[in-house]
């Protein structure tokens, strides 16, 4: 993978940037995440956070826990808030 | 891990690694032991919000001093806390409301604190988004110097500053329980390891009260459920943070372009559970999209639960413990910890090297809750 790679599209975050924020001493993957905000964007982690532990894993030597992996918020599509504040039931 | 050490903070908030970080730098031997990752509880999920304007003289003293230190908190620590100064806007709703602002105001800016009140013609100039109709305005207070900074950065800078200064923090380490010798603290035991020490700080948030319990000390402070939501991006639409008391919602728009606010859930819960509810995406978007009509578009991406560590009078407890020497309180923020952390760790660690107490630090030790009337503050969000 080129250190230029985008590992999260939501919030354009590169390898190179998780990388570098893992010298730095981020090395656990909810530190990572909100230093970087990965897996905060409109994917919610889906597509970024096996990468981000890939690298994670490889940078460190050590296993990431399935217990460490960042609780998926609702909902799991972004809503309009308009429709959220409706009462009305769809005819 | 370490065996011995000067001071134990328990919990790796904002509030512990500030903390660590004073005593750090004052020569201190300081661990943090943290259960879970820094910033994992109540900093990680919270508003942001730094604000001055308080109903009691106590916390806008407090508040003031804690805002001239935000100031200059990025160059200090050698990374960008984000901290961006938009004002706050308080909505004032009926004749009532604004009476108390006035009250409110007078104080404050008897402490040197710029504050205006607005008239409702006067709200669209500060925030031009707010439909004032819609939101049932007869006016608003106004403070330029209040704003919001980013808790996780905030968090990581102060540790990153403290472990440079020798200060060791220990996340993922769970402390099971605190042993004392003639009602002195004598060390603290955890799942990694013991440590000697004979001073323990209980920054530990809503758990405290069990960190306490482990010394048979007993705390007034309550866990409550909070929930706020996320936005996505959007351009910049306004600096300010907009608050209601009577509506309870709050929300400002992150640096990073995402609207985060919340509002009391419909039930309001006690306890630790973290499950968000639907009731309160309900009631928060409605209560949202009366106030800026045209977020109605915009979509909500997330949604997460977080808690309030309440006092009976919504002021923190700080200081030793009159039972037990060495045991310090840092807790109860009641949902203000994050804005109130750079004053209160200042003022812990001047007592712990120095011994120093003040007017404050006395008016904040949990021996007010004892059969004496408590000065409530009135201006809790959320």
């Amino acid at each position: 993978m080129k250190k230029s790679a985008i590992v999260c599209r939501c919030e354009d975050i590169t390898e190179e940037e998780v990388l570098k924020a893992i010298e730095e001493g981020y090395t656990d993957l909810e530190e990572l995440r909100k230093k970087l905000r990965i897996g905060m964007g409109p994917c919610q982690g889906r597509v970024c956070v096996q990468i981000v532990i890939k690298i994670l894993e490889k940078k460190t030597g050590k296993k990431v826990s399935k217990i460490s992996i960042p609780t998926s918020r609702p909902p799991i599509i972004p809503v309009p808030l308009g429709t959220l504040a409706s009462d009305k039931d769809e005819k | 891990m370490k065996s011995k050490t000067d001071v134990v903070i328990i919990g790796g908030g904002v509030t512990g690694c500030s903390l660590a970080y004073m005593l750090a730098k004052k020569g201190i031997d300081v661990v943090v032991a943290e259960k879970n990752y820094l910033s994992s509880g109540a900093t990680g999920a919270c508003g942001a919000g730094i604000r001055q304007q308080w109903s009691t003289k106590e916390n806008t003293e407090l508040a003031i001093k804690s805002i001239k230190i935000f100031e200059s908190l990025s160059t200090k620590l050698g990374q960008d806390i984000e901290l961006r100064q938009g004002g706050y806007l308080i909505a004032v709703h009926d004749a009532k409301e604004m009476r108390q602002a006035e009250k409110n105001v007078n104080m404050q800016r008897s402490l040197g604190l710029k504050v205006d009140i607005l008239d409702s013609d006067e709200i669209n100039d500060v925030v031009p988004v707010l439909d004032v109709k819609g939101m049932a305005a007869v006016g608003a207070t106004f403070c330029p110097t209040d704003g919001h900074a980013n808790p996780f950065k905030t968090t990581f800078a102060y540790a990153n500053a403290a472990r440079k200064k020798g200060a060791e923090i220990y996340t993922h380490t769970k402390v099971t329980d605190i042993k004392t010798i003639n009602k002195k603290i004598s060390a603290v035991k955890t799942g990694k390891g013991i440590i000697k020490t004979n001073t323990v700080v209980n920054a530990a948030g809503v758990w405290s009260k069990k960190i306490a319990e482990m010394v048979d000390i007993k705390l007034p402070n309550v866990p409550f459920r909070k929930e706020i939501l996320a936005t996505e991006r959007l351009k910049p639409m306004f600096e300010a943070m907009v608050i209601s008391f009577k509506d309870g919602i709050y929300f400002s728009q992150q640096e990073e372009g995402h609207i985060v606010g919340g509002i009391p859930i419909p039930r309001e819960k006690k306890g630790y559970k973290t499950m968000p509810t639907f009731s309160f995406i309900q009631h928060m978007s409605k209560t949202l999209t009366r106030y800026v009509p045209q977020l109605k578009h915009i979509n909500m991406l997330r949604h997460w639960t977080g808690f309030y560590d309440v006092t009976p009078d919504a002021r923190p407890i700080l200081g030793e413990i009159k039972e037990l020497k060495g045991f310090i309180q840092c807790n109860g923020f009641s949902g203000h910890g994050f804005m109130l952390s750079p004053i209160v760790s200042q003022i812990l660690s001047d007592f712990i090297t120095d011994g120093k107490t003040s007017k404050i630090l006395e008016s904040l030790n949990v021996n007010r809750f004892k059969g004496k009337k408590i000065d409530h503050e009135m201006y809790v969000v959320g």
